[in-house]
């Protein structure tokens, strides 16, 4: 007699289904169709990349490309420059903050809320306000041309990741550091047996945002880099097409999977820490 | 008796003092812990907030002494064309690309919240494109969006007749494609809205469909309500970050076709690091900061009486 009550906004019939279905696909091929794209044209000849009708596939496939933009620009360099600088400002990044952090979380003291207000409030200030102070007093220090500017103010944290694991912090058993009072333990006990352990999955997501930032970052080592030997990929590529007549797209396609690659990758792997927290553990079926 | 009092006011004195110095230690190890922060507070964030309010006043080419020239950095930029023409940009690209952004990233966390087989593989697949970004993804769209050559227009012309726009190159199309190229890297804000979504209570949902609403009145009576300060949320996000655009200008159009995407922290970047004007630039950083911070107040305040709170107490 009474029609069976759907309980849950998220359920759907079977005809919301397969409109749903239908949706998700069309738009994933939206979604990786830029992607696809940069892969195929990175594999094809030069003179097919113009060619009309749209080749899809590449053939031949050309895998020289790849062993041509190596060939053509130090990206090996590059690479290795930005890995070193994304894996220091990373570390950095990730444990002055963490630091700072079990400061605010977890420790009273006089003038705490009102410096915190201070650390949020410097959000808001934008980058450009302090990028030319911050360039005098490096270009005082001698440090332009150099990895220093950009490298030495990650010890200091980052306001963002302060903040984000500050509210992860709060969340940890008061408890558990009494425990440690009790066995005579002092603060820097509790930090490092306590706190640090339980907070690798949110020192992981932290770090990951700032490996993305820092891996992707163009303007700041364009205003401290000089030198093409130092440059980092970021730099490297956008410069990469000027020794060429017209522009290669194969090989320009090329050098960009090179340079997405590893934070695809690093996604890949840290997923589990990374998106799983806030995406899949939130829905509860 | 006596004795009695004064050992056990001595004994509570020795507590208080056993606390005091324990509240001292801690408040100690509190200064010890965020040393990192404030002296790069110090150094790299406060100590150049003040220094650049004082550039702001003076000229400054980086070779010779800074000159004290009271508000004229600001009154040429108010007499400066390439300021209005940077800031119309920017405004111009805010105005499109926050509701664009909201809009499709808002449809697709209602899409991917739903409960289907492989949810988890569609999120991961449609947060992924949000992970690159940056000069490799600017050539990409170079490429796509080329006039020409590119994928974008050849397609238009095999499969429908159509001769595509010129994109990048045509003074009233660069603006409207750099928001199309937003497009795919939408992951952050629909994360956002897909864990505010979960958090939404059946109840009100169940309610409404015993009174017979349908879809599209849950949504808009129940759901947009419930969500309304995530969406101001990530509407605030979006302005600051579209009035800080860079690397795609910088990359694909430098400023072109006719300035017409020349960016505003563009023109900042060649006052500052091509011409050496610190003085003008850092006047061009604290409009910037103004306009930023007016935009949010703005937001906040227009906002007051859209969104709703769950826990507001003058309700």
């Amino acid at each position: 007699m009474f029609r069976e009550r759907r309980v849950s906004h998220g359920e759907l019939g079977l005809g919301g289904k397969i409109v749903v279905y239908a949706l998700l696909f069309a738009g994933l091929l939206l979604f990786a169709f830029p992607l696809f794209w940069m892969i195929t044209t990175s594999l094809k000849e030069l003179g097919d990349v113009h060619k009309l009708p749209m080749k899809w596939i590449p053939s031949p496939v050309e895998w020289s490309n790849y062993t041509q933009v190596f060939r053509d620009a130090p990206l090996a360099r590059y690479i290795v420059n930005t890995v070193i600088y994304t894996a220091v400002t990373m570390f950095a990044v990730a444990l002055s903050s963490s630091l700072v952090a079990f400061g605010f979380a977890r420790l009273k003291a006089r003038g705490r809320n009102v410096l915190f207000l201070l650390v949020l409030s410097t959000m808001m200030i934008p980058p450009q306000v302090t990028m030319i102070p911050q360039y005098l007093l490096f270009n005082k220090f001698n440090w332009i041309d150099s990895y220093l500017p950009l490298v030495v103010p990650a010890f200091g944290g980052s306001a963002f990741i302060i903040f984000l694991l500050r509210q992860f912090y709060l969340g940890f058993s008061k408890e558990l550091d009494d425990a440690v009072k009790i066995d005579g333990g002092g603060y820097f006990t509790m930090y490092v047996r306590i706190i640090l352990p339980l907070s690798i999955p949110s020192l992981a997501t932290a770090a990951i945002l700032e490996f993305m930032y820092r891996w992707n970052d163009l303007i700041g080592p364009l205003i401290y880099l000089s030198d093409g030997s130092k440059y980092p990929l970021s730099l490297g590529l956008s410069n990469f097409t000027a020794a060429y007549a017209a522009t290669p797209w194969n090989l320009l396609m090329a050098a960009s999977i090179v340079a997405v690659l590893p934070p695809l990758l690093l996604f890949f792997f840290a997923q589990k820490y990374f998106i799983q927290g806030i995406v899949i553990t939130g829905s509860k079926g | 008796m006596n004795s009695a009092v004064s050992a056990r006011t001595q004994a509570r004195s020795a507590g208080k003092k056993k606390r005091n110095s324990e509240l001292a230690r801690e408040e100690r190890a509190f200064w010890l812990f965020i040393s990192p922060w404030t002296l790069g507070f110090l150094l790299f964030t406060g100590g150049p907030i003040i220094a650049s309010l004082f550039l702001s006043f003076a000229d400054y080419n980086v070779v010779d002494a800074p000159t004290f020239v009271g508000l004229r950095n600001f009154f040429d930029l108010f007499h400066d064309k390439l300021f209005y023409k940077s800031l119309s940009v920017t405004f111009y690209y805010a105005v499109l690309s926050v509701p664009f952004t909201i809009v499709c990233s808002m449809i697709l966390a209602l899409l991917l919240n739903n409960k289907i087989k492989g949810q988890a593989i569609f999120r991961t697949l449609y947060y992924t494109p949000s992970i690159i970004s940056g000069v490799a993804v600017s050539f990409l769209w170079m490429w796509l969006l080329n006039p020409d050559f590119g994928v974008v227009n050849s397609l238009l012309s095999d499969w429908f007749g159509i001769k595509g726009p010129g994109w990048f190159t045509k003074p009233n199309t660069v603006i409207p494609s750099m928001v199309l190229m937003q497009l795919t890297a939408i992951g952050g804000p629909m994360v956002i809205f897909l864990a505010s979504l979960q958090s939404l209570p059946s109840d009100l949902y169940e309610a409404a469909s015993i009174d017979g609403a349908n879809r599209l009145t849950k949504f808009f009576k129940i759901t947009v309500p419930l969500i309304s300060s995530v969406i101001l949320f990530n509407a605030i996000i979006g302005i600051i970050s579209s009035f800080q655009v860079f690397t795609q200008a910088y990359v694909i159009t430098k400023g072109g076709p006719d300035w017409n995407s020349y960016f505003y922290v563009l023109y900042l970047f060649n006052t500052a690091f091509a011409q050496f004007r610190m003085g003008y630039a850092s006047a061009q950083a604290w409009i910037l900061f103004i306009v930023i911070f007016v935009l949010t107040m703005l937001a906040l305040l227009v906002s007051k009486r859209l969104i709703y709170y769950e826990y507001d107490d003058k309700r």
